[in-house]
């Protein structure tokens, strides 16, 4: 530590002391926050699916009320989807990615802090619920018309708005952990050599970006049906609940494969270290998650067999929930091949390992039982389903995630676990968990159905479920040694040495105790396994013979490179730690809890704070013009500091986001056609007595013109900035901002001159949601220009740093394709139909 | 470390005018691809056809299944040959993991050919449905 150049890097990413502690960006610690938190929640989860196995002990038990069962079992489920599984994926990556990566950080260190602070607040949110009665009682689904029509109460609104909040900050960290993959990486690490964790993560968060926005698109419908009485799922008026279950399974369906992918990524990275060689058909593995992915969308149905559905619907997702099972089954066997090859060591982490896969494959098998159609018939709503999901879960998700914990413990602590408290908590866990789960598989079969509060003697149910409480708390017990083994103080614990299971990626470079920069340098990489395969690397990493070794400005910075092969593209410059990302999340938070309670002035309050906060981040944090066009970053390269386009990271993230956004309108787009196909005259002209009126036709295609106009206009206006024609951008971009808010009024005059009551029939609320979701969009595309003239008018945009309006540019192609879509389909179809 | 100076120093833009289409990522995800929009078009091509039309009569929906998986394995089947053709050039040994553009090559060859060898049996998944069952019901 006597390098000057070393003292300088180590002041630039110094963390945080005291109070400003919590203002840390870096992915260390908000990682740790991340992981600790969605663990938190796990433990509250696992309390509450003991409290139901306490009340399901014994027949007739009247422990708990049906009411307070009910809200129970809700939460079990969703605390332990919305709030631990996504959450804690997203948490490991974030903490792990860029050391595997060999990165200094995330390309945006504060969208992390502030989907971490978003995830907090709302995830305390919903499970405070619980403690005042009024938590939610409809399933972790929802399924209307339940939850529409049959619950008093807040409960679904609590559901609603507290989750899609957490699902906006799961979308932002998936957009982070694209681009850090895609971007981030080192020099020399074309896509043949990333770690295959990186793969897997690629795909999940590509995932979570087609899954998420269509659930977003149902809760808004639903709420929209709540607040409003817009009647999307009121079968009276014309709508249909199996809207929301369509649009619940698309993403539910992806969402089990988007918490097990993570998981088994990180049975990818333990399994060579614990094999001592590098993993077995590695081409065959990225198959596998790919070929995964893909897949994995089109199963959703299956959730849906009994619902009355053409059986030749039935049978094409039947057919496509077999063929998932090949690559599954695929990158099973390659962690089969590689454990026989290699010189296996007996760790608690590989048995957890283990555990994990021999549970998965019994859980598999019986998901295949469930995917033939005439079996779910018979097994549907029984605990069979119940016993076959948590053994996919537990088996695919949670072993890993404490095998994890175990491997990875000494990377974060510098500290290790027990082997020998480890052992007693595998066995607890995995003695329990089989004597708690096997048993409801023969509860379903003879005829137990779930998400009951009770059941009678008699029955042949009494056995089965007092064995499955008996388990349950041997899991609990298991559960209970883990946590005292990653909690108890290890101050007199000596450090691990580094490297501790001398493991070939990249993470393990760090040193014992490690210091806050991530990397002493950025190495080139030239082998899958650099730690195995490249002699000297650690050393020369450290002698800082790589890639920014120094912060010679004491700015934090980090490397960006090109998508496949990693050339070296930019020296980006991240921001430090701050407090905006805290504020923006609680502004955030506010719109969406004061919502939920009809507070419309205290919501409208945080929506103004939360926009003004976050227009501070952006325009103090990003797009910075640097002191110099170039820098030197080492080993005789210099790099540019500032690149706009597609080669820079901040437009990968405008266009990952728009991909998004365009998911969830599209799934609004699928419910105007879906009702069209369950009705026989849609739109109807009448409905009980009264005129059904949409938008008519003239006004939506007034508003597609004008929208064409403004995209139009923001094309001139990027290239004039560009061609330093300064009048030009300044002219083209009002009249761009004109032409937008005239678009909006277009579409919004067209159901208002027609008299047009949402309220009425799902069709006049169909074209009201689309119209509302255009409208919103295109004050946004106006907001994002007048942006932009800020920034120009400000010098914080010229013709060569124009990142600003090529971004919003690219976010405008998208724009104009929603106001294009949303007119002619409200315009046109009619005509059609 | 001067060798690898010197590689790294080669600039982006050489890399990206010479490359062809196939070492792009975006080329493993064609198959998949093909086979998300064949899957999408037979249901919703089901879905439609059995609320709206004649249930009772499947010719013309077996049909159209027909002509999209006609074109739907054919175009899965280019990319696999072409991929299979990647990287079998040279005859590299596996696991092609070592850093230079031809090993980088090979891998994506690899896996989109897998991945064209899977979305070929989920395509025949599908369309084997519309065989086997005879109705909507």
């Amino acid at each position: 530590m006597n390098d000057p150049r070393a003292k300088r890097l180590l002041k630039a990413w110094e963390t945080p002391k005291g109070w400003r502690y919590w203002s840390a960006v870096n992915n260390s610690e908000v990682g740790l926050w991340y992981t600790l938190t969605a663990f938190a929640f796990f433990l509250f989860g696992g309390v509450l699916a003991l409290i139901m196995r306490v009340q399901l002990a014994l027949p007739d038990n009247h422990w708990l009320t049906p009411d307070q069962y009910n809200q129970i079992f809700t939460m079990h489920g969703s605390v332990m989807m919305f709030l631990f599984a996504v959450p804690i994926l997203e948490a490991i990556s974030i903490m792990l990615l860029p050391e595997m990566l060999g990165s200094r950080d995330l390309p945006f260190p504060r969208l992390s802090a502030y989907g971490y602070w978003c995830f907090l607040i709302g995830g305390v949110f919903v499970c405070a619920s619980l403690f005042f009665g009024v938590g939610p009682r409809g399933g972790w689904f929802m399924y209307p018309p339940m939850t529409t029509e049959y619950q008093e109460g807040i409960g679904p609104d609590i559901w609603l708005l507290g989750l899609s909040f957490i699902e906006i900050a799961s979308i932002a960290a998936a957009v982070e952990l694209i681009v850090g993959v895609l971007k981030c990486r080192p020099p020399g690490m074309r896509l043949n050599l990333i770690p295959l964790y990186a793969w897997y993560i690629l795909v999940v968060a590509v995932m979570i970006l087609f899954a998420f926005p269509p659930l977003i698109a149902g809760d808004l419908l639903m709420e929209l049906e709540r607040a409003m009485d817009w009647p999307f799922f009121d079968v009276e008026r014309g709508g249909d609940p199996m809207l929301w279950q369509h649009l619940f399974w698309i993403f539910g369906h992806p969402e089990v494969y988007i918490v097990f992918l993570p998981s088994i990524a990180l049975v990818a990275m333990i399994i060579p270290t614990f094999a001592r060689t590098p993993m077995a058909g590695y081409g065959w593995i990225v198959l596998a998650a790919v070929g995964t992915g893909f897949l994995s969308f089109g199963l959703w149905v299956h959730h849906m067999f009994t619902t009355g559905l053409p059986g030749i619907s039935i049978g094409i997702f039947s057919a496509a929930s077999q063929a998932v099972a090949i690559p599954t089954g695929v990158q099973i066997f390659c962690f089969i091949a590689t454990l026989l090859v290699g010189r296996v060591q007996r760790k608690v982490c590989l048995k957890f390992v283990l555990a994990g896969l021999a549970t998965f494959i019994i859980g598999g098998l019986t998901g295949v039982m469930v995917a033939i159609a005439p079996f779910d018939y018979q097994a549907h709503d029984t605990y069979f389903i119940v016993g076959h999901l948590h053994y996919v879960l537990i088996g695919g998700t949670i072993f890993p995630i404490v095998a994890g914990f175990y491997y990875y413990y000494p990377f974060v602590t510098g500290k290790r676990l027990s082997e020998r408290l480890g052992n007693i908590a595998f066995w607890l866990m995995l003695i329990g968990f089989n004597v708690a789960f096997f048993p409801m598989h023969l509860a379903g079969l003879t005829g137990m159905p779930r998400r009951v509060h009770t059941f009678p003697g008699g029955m042949g149910f009494e056995l089965p479920n007092l064995i499955s409480s008996i388990g349950a708390f041997g899991l609990g017990a298991g559960f209970v040694v883990l946590l005292w083994d990653v909690f108890r103080p290890k101050g007199n614990h000596p450090y691990v040495p580094r490297n501790v299971w001398n493991a070939g990626t990249l993470e393990w470079s760090g040193q014992v105790p490690d210091h806050p920069w991530g990397i002493r340098s950025i190495p080139i990489i030239e082998t899958r396994y650099p730690l195995w395969e490249q002699e000297n690397l650690m050393a020369e990493i450290d002698a800082g013979q790589f890639y920014l070794a120094d912060a010679e400005e004491g700015r934090r910075e980090t490397l960006v490179t090109s998508a496949v092969d990693a050339e070296l593209i930019q020296c980006l410059r991240v921001p430090g730690p701050s407090f905006l990302p805290f504020w923006a999340a609680v502004f955030t938070g506010g719109v969406f809890i004061f919502s939920t309670y009809h507070w419309w002035m205290l919501a409208g309050c945080c929506s103004v704070l939360s926009f003004a906060t976050i227009v501070t981040w952006m325009w103090t944090g990003t797009a910075e013009i640097p002191e110099k066009e170039t820098k030197p970053v080492g080993l005789g390269q210099s790099l540019p500091l500032y690149v706009s386009g597609p080669a820079a990271v901040g437009w990968w993230a405008m266009f990952i986001t728009m991909l998004g956004d365009m998911t969830a309108f599209i799934s609004l787009v699928f419910g105007y056609f879906f009702y069209w196909t369950v009705h026989e005259d849609f739109p109807p002209a009448h409905w009980n007595g009264e005129p059904v009126v949409g938008a008519g036709s003239l006004w939506p295609l007034v508003s597609v013109g004008l929208g064409a106009v403004a995209w139009f206009a923001v094309v001139m206006a990027r290239r004039w900035n560009h061609n330093d024609f300064i009048l030009g951008f300044y002219a083209s971009s009002s009249l761009a901002v004109a032409a937008a808010l005239a678009s909006g009024v277009a579409l919004v005059w067209g159901p208002y001159s027609n008299g047009m009551d949402p309220t009425v029939h799902v069709y006049s609320s169909t074209t009201g949601v689309l119209v509302l979701w255009s409208f919103v969009h295109l004050i946004l595309g106006a907001t994002m220009l007048l942006y932009c003239m800020a920034r120009r008018l400000f010098g914080k945009m010229d013709a060569e740093h124009d990142a600003d309006i090529v971004n919003v540019t690219l976010a405008w192609h998208f724009l104009l394709l929603t106001v294009a879509i949303t007119g002619s389909v409200l315009a046109l179809f009619p005509w059609v139909a | 470390m001067s060798e690898r100076v010197n590689r790294q120093a080669v600039p982006l833009h050489e890399h990206e005018r010479l490359r062809p289409m196939r070492m792009r990522l975006w080329w493993i995800a064609i198959s998949p691809t093909v086979w998300a929009i064949h899957f999408l078009a037979s249901y919703i091509t089901a879905a439609i056809w059995c609320e709206k039309m004649m249930a009772g009569n499947l010719r013309p929906l077996q049909f159209s299944v027909a002509i999209y998986t006609a074109i739907a394995l054919p175009a899965i089947g280019w990319v696999g040959w072409a991929s299979y053709r990647n990287f079998r050039r040279g005859d590299p040994p596996v696991p092609y993991d070592f850093d230079d553009p031809t090993d980088r090559t090979h891998f994506l060859g690899f896996t989109a050919f897998l991945l064209s060898v899977l979305s070929v049996v989920a395509t025949l998944f599908t369309a084997l449905v519309f065989v086997l069952i005879g109705s909507c019901d």
